[in-house]
């Protein structure tokens, strides 16, 4: 394993190629992940996300391509690298008879230099349910369980698979402020999810894969251009009728309109795509 | 990093083998219902076969006296076979594998988890089916250090190759719950045709040759020299107890079952990829 350099990314990958029989699931992807950055993988189901994931996290062979995760090809990584990256599967690997306090310890015990299993239990706010058998949790507080599975051994890089999938909102926004932190002391952190909001509150850049392939690679902010995509202006008519115009001056139509109507303009709306509109158009469902 | 703040050294391999194997006790003794059966299911059939077969198979030797090495044996194959086939399938499908895949736990760590917990509770339930048959159905146990000595290393290799097999056989299974479905008629299957509930060589020959194949067949003939007078040596299809045969033929099963678990054990399901 090569020795790491602040400037070589966390993940590289080029031309990444996986079929399963006749269908082929990733069909030439490029991919750079930098050093302490959040990135997010969007796409629908069956894009090619996960199998992506799992090719980077050393689960699966790939067809084609060459892939660098922390400096090793993760298809034949060692222990060492594999205490160096922290994994959150999509399904959750459940210990029935075991309480969230056995199995975060358990697991500390694999690492070379794993975190305090009490704090990591507080830290994704199950310090509660320590005591709890897993198979009480509910499905959130299982999540949360993976998480803390994952972060347990103080990982440079940390998979995140749908992460919040069965989260209420308030347990979202406490996940993101651990992402956050995590990110913050240095973790590089890739995460799929199906959420555009998440994308948008965590990612510094994301990824949008459809049909096993990159469509689109940007900030959150750029994505699909859509800062300086035309804007829609709609305002209510003397009739009641909605007038609905799509302008790159919006802010010369609404003085105009405003001329118009001598002061406030009825039901007056400047909007511009969002994130959702971008991704749908993006993936064909536009 | 200064010495106070310096977390403490991770455990050493042979620990954390050690570890694995109390977490998976753990497990064991937390699931009420598998500790009863598995614990009191092979002294409730001595009490069965005492009980139907109270006469003497001959020579001044009751029944249980025989039937005891049949219990013994096949107890070790459904704690070492049966249930491990079956058990490790519901954590492949579970994801328990595939999560510890993803940690840095060396991959023999859950293998040794499997062999203590395997060994611990084959230990128990045979002291317990001996305490039994020996208090209610005049058992004799073994009366010489020779004896034990081959009880011990009978009973030592047929577990080892029981457990060998059965992690080998679990990825037969493609799902927890066609698991049992298919490990429990081989059970049942080998159980028949070695000897655990009819006197071996009352069975045709055909079958006994089939069971020759088989470790289970051994595991008996070896636990037959232990509880029976070596006057019965003589009934036995070799004429002798051939404890140089028993021994050969589980150590083989062994190495089948070692190669197996090392060339075919999946830690993932099949739709994973």
């Amino acid at each position: 394993m090569s020795v790491m350099t602040q400037e070589e990314p966390a993940i590289a990958v080029s031309g990444l190629r996986k079929a399963y029989g006749d269908n082929v699931a990733v069909a030439g992807v490029d991919l750079e992940v930098r050093r302490g950055e959040v990135f997010a993988l969007l796409g629908p189901n069956g894009a090619g996300k996960t199998t992506t994931v799992e090719i980077l996290e050393g689960y699966r062979h790939r067809d084609g391509g060459t892939v660098s995760v922390l400096g090793a090809d993760p298809e034949h990584a060692d222990r060492a690298w594999r205490a160096r990256v922290g994994i959150v599967l999509q399904g959750t690997g459940e210990f029935d008879d075991l309480t969230v306090g056995e199995v975060v310890t358990h697991f500390a015990q694999f690492y070379p230099s794993p975190d305090d299993p009490a704090a990591v239990i507080a830290r994704v706010g199950l310090a509660a349910k320590a005591k709890a058998r897993t198979h009480t949790l509910s499905g959130g507080q299982k999540r949360r369980l993976d998480v803390a599975l994952g972060i347990i051994g103080r990982p440079e890089l940390l998979f995140l698979d749908e992460p919040t999938t069965g989260f209420d909102p308030e347990a979202r926004r406490e996940f993101w402020d651990l992402i956050r932190d995590l990110s913050a002391a240095g973790t590089t952190i890739v995460l799929t999810t199906h959420y555009l909001e998440e994308a948008e509150a965590l990612a510094d850049r994301l990824a949008v894969i459809a049909d096993g392939a990159l469509v689109a690679v940007s900030t959150p902010q750029a994505l699909g251009d859509r800062q300086n995509a035309p804007a829609t202006v709609s305002w209510r008519t003397a009739e009641g009728t909605v007038e609905r115009k799509e302008t790159s001056t919006p802010t010369a139509l609404v003085a105009e309109i405003a001329a118009g109507y001598g002061g406030e303009v009825p039901g007056l709306t400047v909007t511009r795509p969002t994130l959702e509109d971008v991704y749908l158009t993006m993936i064909g469902h536009r | 990093m200064t010495a106070s703040t310096q977390t403490p050294a991770a455990p050493g391999p042979l620990a954390l083998g050690l570890r694995q194997g109390g977490l998976e006790v753990k497990q064991f003794t937390r699931s009420r219902e598998a500790v009863v059966f598995t614990m009191a299911f092979p002294a409730i059939m001595i009490v069965i076969f005492a009980s139907i077969f109270d006469g003497e198979i001959g020579g001044g030797v009751n029944f249980t006296q025989y039937f005891i090495t049949g219990m013994i044996a096949t107890g070790l194959l459904s704690v070492g076979f049966q249930s491990l086939a079956i058990q490790i399938p519901a954590e492949r499908d579970r994801g328990v594998l595939k999560r510890l895949r993803g940690t840095p736990m060396p991959k023999w760590v859950y293998f040794a988890g499997k062999v203590i917990m395997v060994l611990i509770v084959g230990v128990v339930e045979t002291a317990i089916l001996l305490a039994v048959s020996a208090l209610f159905f005049d058992l004799d146990l073994p009366s010489t250090g020779a004896r034990w000595l081959t009880f011990l290393w009978v009973g030592l290799l047929g577990i080892s190759a029981c457990t060998l097999l059965g992690i080998a056989f679990s990825s037969v299974a493609r799902t927890a719950r066609s698991a049992p479905a298919v490990v429990t008629p081989v059970a049942l299957i080998l159980q028949f045709i070695s000897g655990v509930f009819f006197v071996f060589t009352s069975l045709p020959t055909w079958m006994q040759h089939v069971a020759a194949v088989f470790p289970l067949k051994w595991m008996c003939q070896g636990l037959r020299s232990v509880f029976l007078p070596d006057s019965f040596a003589a009934q036995e299809p070799g004429g002798t107890w051939e404890l140089g045969k028993v021994a050969l033929i589980l150590g083989a099963w062994c190495v089948v079952g070692l190669i197996l678990c090392i060339t075919t054990f999946r830690w993932t399901t099949k739709r994973d990829g």
